[in-house]
């Protein structure tokens, strides 16, 4: 033992048979990547032409540009949110809007896209207040601002989450001392709150920006046209319509570079994101109790939360007055059944790999292989770095040596949306496996349970909440994936998703109206089933 | 007239209702022992304001300071824990006594030195808590506290992290700035060993009242069977 906290181990109990298919998963994951750019360069396309630099260089700014305001703008928004229900701790409602911020991870990024379409577009609540009041003006949406307010829709909810956290484990103990000081409101934002933020915003900034730089749904539905395209966007335009594979390859190197900038900046940052229970965390603060900083904050806390309800309001009931208008039984039922089916396929696909992945690198850690274990666990993040197009595509072509898309229509939804939601299974199993190893790595060894009995006596009983949370939230990012099956898709699979991405894209916001009510409620559910058949009850 | 008086003092926590009396005479140490959860520290953070009560009141050399904030009442506590915020300088940290803004002038900046001299740790000024000792980072709050000039100094097992040898090295200083500022001091320990060392006076809490007050010996020795029951004797 070179190092305490540590187990001996002989050389082959760690190449168990489940360590050795994590292995191998990373290793088709890893070999994907670079096998498929590899081939869309060597298919690629027209040769002779020079690449349209000046084209790429739009694009490239334009993402970079909406990823900077959407990030500022929700982090401008979050800081004052967070620090209101920090202060206020005790107000009806608000678990409420805790739960609402949690919201988004679940709900369909198009579904989302709707609410905000429903309050903001041409016909939305906005025109119909602007109309009411008799002010002559229209919001235009499509482009910039529509993208921008999306986005801060999606990851306003985020911030707040995962701040926090942040303020909540500043010790009761320092309220106490800065009530007993004397501290005011700006005392404590300087001397408390300043630092907190300038050692968490940085680690939360790039989380969004990253999120908002691959952004695809949102921008190719509220983009509107060349002067709006995201990376991902032309992406999925060069390879779906235009079958340009040298532009796809390219674009898609250039979004790898600044993926991976991206991921080094947040491992750089340093922090473990905590995306955990944050109503249960509170602290009593004694600033909050003055008339005016409680006068601040309900003021904020309003305002926000009108933002947040708005859109989800606006699709509930459009949704509701819809149901006349919506797509026929028929189609929504088989929609509907393709949805749950490869929501399910998916979810499975992506938990089982992930879970061999997680124990693979479990194992590196607990032998102290340090550097396999961060190969291993960034292998499994794929998805975060390349761009789904370009593995969906990759697929494709290791399958089929063409690019004839309706072959393996199913099998590349589902093994392209598993890739896609594998991140956030990681991020779910890897701290959980890492907790269980602390806590029974050393007693399992010296009792000699291993493999199997392991895992049946130990490990699934511990583990099983983690991993019914790792598959409720993949089945459901893989339910309302749009740019699995929106590449793939064809008029013989049309899942919910892209039913409603069909029906925004023709105006007809009424049948778009139910179609979103139905993947919301179908999303929840799914989620909430799960969850609770899997997990089954909490062990005391 | 005792110095401080707590009559009728009540607080709910939980199923607990909790109903404090209790008096204290000018410049001497009491200390408070008994049972976790009796409500030992819910008592301190009555008085030093940090949980509001539902009816008694509070006085302390004959002014009623139930309802005052917590930076005026005539108290200052020490914590187990978390005394000092980790990301400012031990001369920030007690500077903070003086100005919880920590605009501090030059008069100011010598008081500092001169508080952490008090408590042995000249020079120390620019170093960071993570960087202290458990019974230094305590030394530190203790310099803040001296700068604070309250008349009552409530420790709420304050020292409880440290081990026997340092707990009395601790106490004796407390003793010392005890007898220097005139200082009350209200100590909730778990060990009656320090109530003997320190304390003129015990109180024994248990189930949220005042089971017993009186001289340190008289509570130790005590027949009652709440007590023997706890100290196991």
């Amino acid at each position: 033992m070179r190092r305490s906290g540590r187990i001996a181990t002989p050389r082959t109990a760690g190449l168990s048979a489940t360590v050795l298919t994590g292995y191998g998963l990373a290793a088709v994951l890893g070999g994907l990547a670079v096998a498929v750019f590899a081939l869309l360069l060597a298919a690629g396309g027209d040769a002779q032409s020079a690449p349209p630099y000046a084209y790429i260089g739009r694009v490239l700014g334009f993402t970079l540009w909406q990823a900077f305001l959407s990030t500022v703008i929700s982090l401008l928004a979050a800081i004052p949110m967070t620090r209101a229900l920090a202060r206020q701790a005790q107000f009806p409602g608000r678990m409420l809007l805790l739960r609402l911020c949690a919201l988004p991870m679940v709900m369909p990024t198009i579904v989302g896209i709707f609410g905000v379409v429903a309050v903001y577009g041409g016909s939305g609540y906005l025109a119909w207040a602007a109309d009411a009041a008799g002010v002559d003006w229209q919001p235009r949406l499509y482009g910039l601002a529509g993208i921008l307010i999306a986005h801060v829709f999606f990851n306003l909810p985020l911030a707040i989450r995962l701040l926090l956290p942040a303020f909540a484990s500043v010790p009761a103990e320092s309220w106490r001392l800065a009530a007993q000081l004397g501290m005011g409101s700006r005392d404590i934002f300087r001397i408390i709150e300043v630092p907190l933020l300038r050692q968490q915003l940085p680690g939360i900034a790039i989380i969004i920006f990253m999120l908002c730089f691959t952004t695809f749904a949102v921008a190719l539905t509220l983009g509107g046209g060349p002067r709006a395209t995201t990376l991902e966007v032309a992406i999925y335009q060069a390879l779906r319509f235009d079958f340009d594979l040298r532009l796809g390859a390219m674009l898609a190197i250039l979004q790898v570079i600044f993926c991976a900038g991206g991921a080094w900046a947040v491992w750089r940052a340093g922090r473990q994101m905590v995306l955990g229970n944050t109503a249960r965390l509170v602290a009593y603060r004694y600033d909050g109790r003055a008339s005016l900083a409680r006068l601040a904050d309900f003021g904020v806390i309003i305002l926000g939360a009108v933002f947040l309800t708005l859109p989800i309001l606006a699709l509930v009931q459009r949704g509701l007055a819809g149901m006349v208008a919506a797509a026929s039984v028929a189609s929504l039922l088989k929609a509907t059944m393709i949805s749950l089916g490869l929501g399910l396929a998916g979810g499975l696909t992506a938990t089982l790999v992930g879970y061999l992945i997680a124990q693979a690198r479990q194992r590196m850690l607990s032998s102290g292989q340090k550097r396999g274990a961060m190969l291993l666990g960034l292998t499994g993040r794929l998805g975060l770095f390349v761009s789904p197009m370009v593995i969906g595509m990759g697929i494709f072509l290791a399958a089929t040596g063409s690019i004839d898309l309706y072959r393996i229509a199913a099998a590349g939804v589902i093994l392209l949306s598993a890739v896609m939601a594998l991140p956030f299974v990681l991020g779910v199993l890897e701290p959980a496996l890492e907790v269980a190893a602390a806590r029974h790595d050393r007693l399992c060894a010296a009792l000699g349970l291993t493999g199997w009995n392991r895992f049946c006596h130990i490990d699934w009983p511990t583990l099983r909440r983690p991993i019914a949370t790792a598959l409720a939230l993949s089945s459901v990012i893989a339910m309302g994936d749009l740019g699995a099956i929106a590449l793939f898709g064809n008029q013989d699979m049309v899942n919910l998703t892209l039913l409603l991405y069909g029906q925004l894209g023709a105006y007809r916001l009424d049948g778009a109206a139910s179609t979103a009510l139905i993947l919301l409620g179908l999303a929840l559910a799914f989620y909430w089933t799960i969850e609770r058949v899997v997990g089954g009850r909490e062990l005391h | 007239m005792s110095y401080i008086e707590i009559a009728g003092l009540q607080f709910t926590y939980e199923d607990l209702v909790m109903r404090f009396d209790l008096t204290v005479n000018e410049g001497e140490v009491m200390a408070i022992i008994g049972p976790s959860g009796a409500g030992k520290s819910t008592l301190l953070a009555l008085i030093g304001g940090f949980e509001a009560a539902q009816a008694g009141s509070i006085m302390v050399g004959g002014e009623d300071i139930t309802d005052l904030a917590p930076d005026a009442r005539p108290v200052t506590t020490l914590f187990q824990d978390h005394n000092l915020f980790a990301h400012l300088s031990v001369a920030q940290n007690v500077g903070l006594g003086l100005h919880p803004g920590l605009r501090l002038s030059t008069e100011d900046r010598a008081a500092v030195a001169w508080a952490l001299e008090q408590v042995g740790l000249t020079g120390f000024e620019e170093r960071l808590p993570g960087q202290l000792s458990g019974g230094e980072r305590q030394r530190v709050a203790i310099a803040r506290c001296i700068l604070r000039k309250r008349p009552v100094l409530m420790l709420d097992e304050a020292f409880a992290a440290l081990g026997p040898a340092l707990r009395r090295e601790m106490l004796q200083l407390v003793l010392g700035l005890k007898d220097r500022n005139g200082l009350t001091v209200l100590m909730v320990t778990h060990d009656p060993a320090d109530a003997a060392f320190a304390a003129d006076h015990t109180s024994f809490i248990a189930d949220g009242k005042v089971v017993m007050s009186g001289a340190t010996a008289t509570v130790l020795a005590s027949t009652h069977v709440a007590i023997r029951d706890y100290l196991g004797t």
